[in-house]
């Protein structure tokens, strides 16, 4: 029993970016920053009907697999200005986009490495909390076979909705697409953290 | 390198579940499987800080817009972030947004036929102090109605959004006020079985830190998850 109870989450309503979407927070690097890839994705509720009022928020490593924390023990080297938060509202049609670089391998629990990933926060009007869930490149078919978050997944199909495909490129921008499913057959992969 | 240590969880009914159908828009855009649980690992107790002063002056201050004062009645919205373990959460930011006094939002979707007030933004973000504290001075919100059911109402409230010292601590809520009739009839604030959970989203009206001749004071403490005592053992 704490002695403090926690503060209990609420919706964040339909009228989110008057308070949350200002500046280019899709931008967790500029775009001409060597390595820059692209995440173009549409979240989806139970019919397929796309979002228009949701907020995707990205967490992640650097290129050399370091988060810019303080509880981050690893030798792995900081890069100067980055800092590994990507925030984007999706419009009217659902759709959502960050440019990042894709974050180095960090270690796991009892000697693992993880493959490189994005943790992802979901909120929307009609989400009491957010979901949480990750974002995997397709790209990374080792790391991937390797990362023991995907492989506690015993569903493939379950598992493959945390992998981000890659698509053609963008004005020589890697690209990658990935859709947030809240419900539905194609229902995301999401985790109690 | 010796396993990181994690953060509690939070008991299930302190948060509301994904669907309660009272809030119709929770029906499809809940999941249907259960989340699968992960230990934590660097990704989860690491998360974004904001120690690179990025705020403007005056982004505390929702009342005043280009020099000119809000309609309403002026209020202080402070408290503190403290973790579960009553620790003090440092240089985190929060960040609100709410409607007018009237309860219009400044936002092309809002159809609210009340008035939009030229003088009144409603967004405001803060970053705590080194002991945790925050104040914002804004106007007191109004009651506005949804289409959720017949004759529905939302109990006057400030969004905030507050990240804490990881990526498991993030939380965006909603504050409310003391004694408001509306409580009794709004899903989104009964969605929270659990009763004292449910309170403490109610702000305290705070005569001490009232301002003489010019502004009422209500006080909001945010609570964080703590982290576990001990490292995670295989
Ligand atoms: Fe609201």
């Amino acid at each position: 029993m704490s002695e403090f109870g926690i503060t209990a989450s609420q919706t964040v309503g339909p009228f989110l970016k008057i308070g949350l979407a200002q500046g280019d927070q899709e931008y967790v690097v500029a775009e001409n920053v060597k390595g820059a890839l692209r995440i173009d994705g549409h979240v989806y509720d139970g019919q397929g009907q796309p979002v228009p009022d949701a907020m995707i928020e990205i967490w992640q490593a650097n290129i050399y697999g370091k988060y810019d924390h303080p509880d981050d023990p690893t030798d792995a080297e900081l890069v100067k200005s980055f800092y590994g938060f990507g925030r984007s509202c999706t419009d009217k049609n659902g759709n959502f986009f960050f440019v990042t670089v894709k974050p180095g391998r960090v270690v796991g629990l009892g000697n693992t490495l993880q493959a490189p990933h994005l943790a992802v926060n979901v909120f929307a009007r009609g989400m009491l909390k957010q979901q949480v869930t990750r974002l995997y490149f397709s790209d990374e078919i080792q790391a991937n076979s390797e990362d023991p978050v995907l492989n506690s997944i015993d569903d493939a199909g379950v598992r493959d909705t945390l992998v981000a495909s890659k698509v053609n490129d963008e004005n020589g921008m890697p690209c990658y697409k990935f859709n947030i499913h809240l419900q539905g057959e194609m229902e995301t992969a999401f985790f109690d953290v | 390198m010796s396993e990181p240590v994690g953060y509690r969880r939070d008991s299930q009914d302190e948060h509301p579940p994904a669907l309660y159908e009272g809030y119709k828009s929770t029906v499809l855009r809940s999941p249907k499987r259960l989340p699968i649980k992960i230990n934590h690992t660097l990704t989860e107790i690491t998360g974004p800080l904001f120690g690179h002063g990025k705020l403007q002056p005056g982004e505390d201050d929702l009342s005043i817009e280009n020099g000119e004062e809000a309609q309403g009645q002026r209020i202080f919205v402070s408290g503190r972030v403290l973790d579960e373990d009553g620790r003090p959460v440092p240089r985190t930011l929060i960040e609100i947004w709410q409607c007018n006094a009237a309860g219009r939002y400044r936002h092309p979707i809002d159809q609210h036929p009340a008035p939009l007030d030229p003088n009144f933004v409603g967004q405001g973000r803060v970053v705590t102090s080194d002991e945790g504290e925050y104040k914002f001075t804004t106007i007191k919100p109004g009651a506005y109605p949804w289409g959720n059911h017949y004759n529905a109402w939302r109990p006057a409230h400030i969004h905030f959004s507050l990240f804490g010292p990881a990526f498991v601590t993030r939380v965006i809520t909603q504050m409310y006020f003391p004694d408001d009739p509306l409580f009794l009839f709004d899903p989104i604030f009964n969605s929270i079985p659990d009763e004292s959970a449910r309170q403490r989203l109610v702000s305290k009206f705070d005569l001490d830190s009232t301002k003489p001749d010019f502004a009422l004071s209500f006080k909001f403490n945010f609570i964080v998850r703590g982290r576990d005592a001990t490292p995670f053992e295989e």
